[in-house]
């Protein structure tokens, strides 16, 4: 479906669609067997300028925004979700910083992370606090010119292969939600190391890692906003990141219907393509509208955060939360359309359901989001 | 260094159709890319300026929709693009097409180096940058693999041969024609990008080269194309059996056969 895009959001769709089909489709399968960090992709995307879409030129972008960084999410995931996670995570910890810093914050992070220098991570999730975040435990306790940081922040994307962390911590628990503030700390602060790299279902082109923090000390000038602005930090990142979530979702989504509808074509069965079946054409007609519908709802949900509009949040969690259920679903789909042949990693279809699952539970699980939406009706509900 | 880039836009190849009066390729509507051995072209000269200095300035002989690879190579880096476009030039074979990149090239005046890529994915002939040197009355070298340095008087580059590659010195002002072994293209940046959209491709008409007009175009076209066919496909090889001496005397039996 053509969406009327400008010139400007078409070359950014198409330049990052060359990058995906030319450099990362043909090593896609590899990086997810070996699990290894897909840096050489990281290069070619830091001088392509797609990691700075989203960022003002001001400081080393090209000027666009939440939409721009989904058309390249969108098209970096349908070759590969996880190695398009080093840009759509880069993005989830730079927008605290683009929302909440100062000039100067800015000027110091913000032309290395657009030129993918340096690569973002948001870091809220601890052993026990996932979707509880208000119970952080993770502190940090000003001394002089500095705050000294401790605790433990676990499954953190891009952990250990990020230079810039934005991390929420507690700084008066007495103030409960109003209690935690976000800082910016950088890799190398003494004190700051990281866990083991998890192993995991999908993304396996993308490392998570836990944070420890022990006794690290930051300079006061890496507070995000003021202190007490924690969790609207937290929760107003969201508001803008979602979308390129549901983004990645919907990438991997077309990507496995486009496998599912060519092999469909190809695969004979009873002496004939199996895509001239009415069982297999429903199948692949629903998985194509869920696909076309969620992308339908994700531009015009990026488009409205684009706006200006203070009013995101349900908008935001609905497109994140649709778009992941379809993802799960076409993907599966896909590797029933496949049959045996889906099932086996020789294959590309099983990486694509593999994938498809974190975009569920990361970012906000699917339950949260319907959290959110239902008290964004009953909010406007009652304003009515 | 001043660094001339000649590029040509042809047809995606799956999309190839002939006009049944020319013979020659209809171009128009088709959808069109940079020729693959031109990206190599380009990158080169690109790098052969971030390594001297200088200017790298990219021509294209072509109807006005060759203006997009101008501009895709604008995007990759290339300071400046000039198409050279008319309707007299339409129909023009190797020598015709050679002559008028060589007119573009006098009028540009200074340069050091021009690259052009082995050969057109459509044409297939490799003859355009021999033939431009030859009217420049240049030093060429063909399917260069490798410039292994150069100090703005001479180059020293590594042409490919069937066995392996010779070293050559060549004097400069040269033009050299490039294989894919020479780089690894680059992709353009969105920087890049914007930049080529909004940028100025000069376009140069007959009239504004000075061109002897029975020089060009169909009328400057020695040779004509008589027919394109796809030629029928290799039959199967026999593979003969046995020890040597009866595999020897089968073929002799056979070759006999094939003389009669």
């Amino acid at each position: 479906m053509d969406y009327l895009l400008t010139e400007e959001q078409k070359m950014v769709r198409d330049l990052a669609r060359q990058i995906a089909q030319e450099k990362i489709s043909p090593v896609a399968a590899e990086y997810d067997e070996k699990e290894e960090f897909p840096w050489p992709i990281v290069k070619i995307l830091g001088e392509s300028d797609l990691f700075g879409v989203y960022i003002d030129e001001k400081y080393g972008g090209t000027g666009g925004g939440v939409f721009d960084l989904v058309l390249a999410t969108e098209e970096l995931s349908k070759a590969c979700g996880g190695i398009a996670l080093s840009l759509a995570a880069t993005a989830l910890g730079t927008f605290p910083i683009i929302l909440f810093g100062s000039d100067a914050q800015k000027q110091k992070f913000l032309p290395d992370i657009a030129k993918g220098k340096k690569l973002a991570a948001f870091a809220i999730t601890e052993p026990e606090a996932g979707s509880d975040a208000g119970s952080i435990k993770t502190q940090a306790t000003k001394d002089g010119d500095t705050y000294i940081l401790n605790g433990t922040k676990q499954w953190i994307t891009n952990g250990g292969d990020a230079e810039v962390y934005v991390v929420i911590a507690m700084t008066d628990r007495k103030k409960g939600a109003r209690g935690a503030s976000a800082f910016i700390v950088e890799k190398g602060a003494p004190g700051f190391d990281f866990g083991k790299k998890e192993k995991k279902l999908g993304i396996r082109a993308s490392s998570t890692r836990e944070l420890i923090f022990t006794d690290c000390r930051i300079p006061k000038e890496n507070l995000l906003g003021r202190e007490g602005m924690g969790f609207i930090v937290a929760m107003k990142t969201f508001d803008s990141s979602r979308p390129g979530v549901a983004a990645q979702a919907i990438g991997i989504a077309q990507g496995a219907l486009d496998h599912a509808v060519k092999y469909a074509h190809e695969r004979k069965q009873f002496g004939q393509s199996i895509s001239s079946f009415q069982g297999v054409q429903f199948m692949l007609a629903d998985m194509a509208t869920q696909v076309e519908a969620a992308r339908a709802l994700v531009y015009s949900v990026a488009k409205l955060v684009d706006s200006g509009s203070k009013d995101i949040s349900k908008a935001s969690a609905m497109s994140k939360l649709y778009a992941s259920d379809v993802a799960m679903n076409v993907t599966t789909e896909a590797v029933q359309v496949f049959g045996g042949y889906g099932y086996m990693r020789d294959y590309p279809v099983e990486k694509y359901m593999r994938d498809a699952k974190i975009t569920q539970i990361y970012e906000g699980t699917n339950q949260i989001q319907r959290g959110v939406i239902a008290l964004g009706l009953i909010k406007e509900s009652i304003k009515k | 260094m001043n660094i001339i880039v000649c590029i040509k836009q042809v047809p995606n190849t799956t999309d190839v159709r002939i006009d049944p009066e020319t013979n020659t390729l209809v171009r128009e509507g088709v959808e069109s890319v940079v020729n693959p051995f031109d990206s190599y072209a380009i990158e080169e000269g690109i790098r052969l300026r971030e390594r001297f200095g200088g200017k790298v300035t990219a021509i294209s002989m072509g109807p006005p929709q060759a203006e997009s690879s101008l501009r895709e190579a604008l995007s990759l880096g290339v300071d400046e693009a000039i198409l050279v476009s008319d309707r007299a030039f339409a129909g023009s074979d190797t020598w015709a097409t050679s002559y008028t990149l060589s007119m573009a090239i006098r009028k540009i005046a200074e340069y050091d180096m021009i690259i052009c890529g082995k050969q057109a994915s459509d044409g297939d002939t490799a003859q355009v940058g021999p033939g431009i040197s030859t009217h420049l009355d240049i030093p060429q070298v063909t399917y260069v693999k490798k410039i292994e340095e150069t100090n703005g008087k001479k180059a020293k580059v590594e042409r490919m041969t069937e066995e392996g590659y010779e070293v050559l010195e060549v004097p400069l002002p040269c033009l050299i024609t490039v294989v894919k072994e020479i780089n690894e293209p680059r992709l353009p940046s969105l920087k890049g990008k914007m930049k080529a959209k909004s940028a100025e491709v000069k376009v140069w008409k007959a009239s504004d080269l000075d061109c002897d007009p029975k020089s060009i175009g169909l009328d400057g076209s020695p040779t004509k194309v008589v027919k394109v066919f796809t030629p029928p496909a290799r039959e199967k090889g026999k593979i003969l059996e046995g020890d040597p001496k009866e595999k020897v005397d089968n073929l002799v039996d056979l070759l006999k056969g094939e003389i009669q």
